[in-house]
């Protein structure tokens, strides 16, 4: 398995983000909420502050360090409900065909015909914000690839030899699910996966910004680019440091889940052979 | 004892159902087989040799399905078995091995965990038990170094290696019938040989019967004490594998062993030069009335056109399908 520049780039900016997610307290500088002091406001990057201070004289530098934790917690885990449910509905319309499988369809070509951050949209306006909503409503509406990609890959695995010899020997469905074909669609799935948890710290990033996500004071990196809206011109270090952080996050996602894509995934391995 | 046989088939049709078109792919096929015996079935391409071994463990799907006849593995009739029972009975109790060695092994999966898996399914074994006896299993077909062959993946190991881990896989459970599919076609010529030899010398020892299916009479009569010839969905001849090739009684079987190369004539000849039976299988479709094989029989007369032939009882327990038989 040999890893390309951009998958490599991907993966360490993404490792970056998480390990400045799980240190955060250490990073930073100040307390992210509560570290207020009029005295300090709106003072442009220096070597004090490194990106800038707030209208309130909070630390930048250390909202976008705590801001990753949350960033990075709706993008992994709304990504893996996603995964979840994607690959245990396409799994088992494509194994066992039938009603559930125009059920299955039916679903996902509803999903696939609504964009899904209209979707979440909803969701939120319904559950109202906070993380916990944030987390359903992303975690609910973006799992149609996965599905696709799980359903199809099992109509090629179901007539592999090994998953008819399976049958021969006497698995049960779930057995051949689990063990036959489960583990040769790895692959793709979290090449998906891994590109859906970009689109999810985007989506998030775009509801809180709305204010329909995490609120202000708490900071994710939507929540401080809403707040900073109205200084862009007069203070754009607060604008710049948020979006930068969610540039490079998303920038870094996607590298990786390209490069993945090139190990990984077997059919695109073998349309370039 | 005379004990009920281990399978026993009876009057299998297997029916094959395209929607618009309702035809028997398999018609009138018995046979059964004893404890430790070993059994054969040959014919061309397509003649139903698969789906008739599909049928006995209770796994053909749509379109293909069990129209009438009967299948009694030790006197139970398979078909009445719930679903959970019949899975019970594969890879425990009738094992099979494929002919693709290639692709009936799990690519993802190390062969020992797939070996250690038919224990822990079928014995309740754990886990760490299982993988101690998958070890064993390896080094019962001969796999050299088995506690380390146990954690390579299939594509690691040759098509001569992967069929024993088949074999070791197909005989993890002691199970009292092994159906043989094709089994050597895609391997080459000695290790064909060692695969057989091996596959036999295991069963032997374990008292385990043998169903073979191929298209070649000469490793089946090798292999099995009796032989089923098949064509186009019957069973044409059934005989001692010694009585078929002193004295076979169908038109179809004497094609068959006339195509056989003589021994050491090979390598003279050639494949091309064998005499082969003229014409092909028909399809499941258009199977001709009367005797199925009479458009490419020499012997075919106006009986042969309008009428199946019945069975006729030879000597030892053979039988032949044929109105003007040897
Ligand atoms: N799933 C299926 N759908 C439709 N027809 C089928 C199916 N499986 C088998 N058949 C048909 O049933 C007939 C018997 O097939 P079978 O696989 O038993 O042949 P075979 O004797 O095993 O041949 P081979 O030596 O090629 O393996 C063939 O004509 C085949 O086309
Ligand atoms: S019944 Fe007639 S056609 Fe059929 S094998 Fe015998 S001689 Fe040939
Ligand atoms: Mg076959």
């Amino acid at each position: 398995m040999k890893l390309g520049t951009s998958a490599i780039i991907g993966g360490v900016l993404f490792a970056l983000a998480i390990f400045v997610g799980l240190f955060a307290p250490w990073l930073a500088h100040t307390d992210p909420v509560m570290g207020a002091n009029l005295m300090n406001a709106e003072e442009p990057p220096s070597w004090i502050w490194w990106f800038g201070t707030d209208a309130q004289g909070r630390d930048i530098y250390s909202r976008v360090v705590h801001g990753a934790r949350i960033s990075l917690t709706v993008g992994i885990v709304s990504q893996l409900v996603n995964s979840v449910i994607g690959v245990t509905l396409g799994l088992t319309a494509g194994y066992w065909g039938g009603w559930w499988d125009d059920v299955v369809n039916g679903l996902t070509n509803l999903m696939l015909a609504i964009p899904s951050l209209i979707f979440a949209l909803a969701i939120m306006a319904v559950l109202g914000p906070g993380l916990t909503s944030l987390l359903i409503a992303l975690g609910l509406t973006n799992w149609s690839f996965t599905c696709r990609i799980a359903r199809a890959s099992t109509l090629s695995l179901k007539s592999q030899g090994y998953v008819q010899a399976a049958r021969v020997l006497g698995y049960g469905d779930l057995r051949i699910m689990i063990t036959q074909l489960l583990p040769n669609m790895v692959g793709p799935i979290i090449v998906i996966g891994t590109l859906g948890m970009g689109g999810a710290v985007l989506a998030e990033a775009s509801l809180s910004f709305l204010g329909l996500g995490i609120r202000p004071p708490y900071p994710s990196w939507g929540s401080m680019l809403s707040e900073a809206r109205d200084q862009i011109t007069t203070a754009p270090w607060l604008s710049v440091f948020p979006g930068l952080a969610i540039f490079l996050t998303v920038l870094g996602l996607n590298l990786l889940g390209d490069g993945l894509r090139d190990v990984l995934d077997p059919q695109s391995r073998s349309r370039r052979a | 004892m005379t004990a009920a046989p281990l399978i026993e088939v009876e009057d299998l049709r297997i029916d094959l159902d395209n929607g618009a078109s309702h035809v028997a792919a398999v018609e009138g096929v018995s046979f059964r087989i004893d404890r430790g015996e070993t059994f054969g079935l040959v014919g061309e391409s397509g003649c139903g040799k698969s789906i008739t071994a599909l049928a006995l463990i209770g796994l053909l799907r749509r379109p293909l399905s069990v129209a009438a006849g009967a299948i009694r593995f030790e006197g139970r009739e398979i078909q009445g078995l719930s679903a959970a029972a019949q899975r019970a009975l594969r890879g425990d109790r009738i094992a099979m091995i494929f002919q693709e060695p290639m692709t009936a092994l799990n690519p993802v999966s190390p062969v020992g965990r797939q070996i250690a898996e038919m224990f822990v399914l079928h014995k309740g074994k754990s886990w760490r038990e299982a993988n101690q006896l998958a070890v064993e299993a390896l080094a019962n077909v001969r796999v050299p170094a088995p506690e380390r062959r146990v954690k390579d993946y299939p594509h690691q190991l040759s098509g001569g290696m992967r069929q024993r881990v088949m074999i070791a896989i197909a005989l993890a459970c002691d199970p009292d019938l092994l159906i043989a599919d094709e089994p050597t076609t895609a391997l080459d010529v000695t290790v064909q040989a060692e695969i057989i030899e091996l596959m036999r010398n295991l069963c032997a020892e374990r008292g385990t019967a043998i169903l073979m299916i191929s298209h070649d009479l000469g490793l089946v009569a090798n292999v099995c004490r009796r032989v089923g010839v098949m064509y186009a969905g019957r069973i044409v001849e059934e005989r001692g594998s010694d009585d078929i090739f002193r004295a076979c009684a169908h038109p179809y079987t004497q094609g068959l062993v006339d195509s056989l190369p003589r021994l050491g004539s090979r390598a003279a000849l050639g494949r091309s030069r064998l005499r082969e039976i003229a014409g092909v299988v028909p399809a499941i479709a258009d199977f001709p009335s009367g005797c199925r094989f009479n458009p490419r029989c020499a012997q075919a007369t106006e009986i042969c056109r309008t009428t199946a032939p019945e069975t006729t009882w030879l000597g030892a327990g053979g039988l032949v399908r044929c109105h003007h038989h040897a």
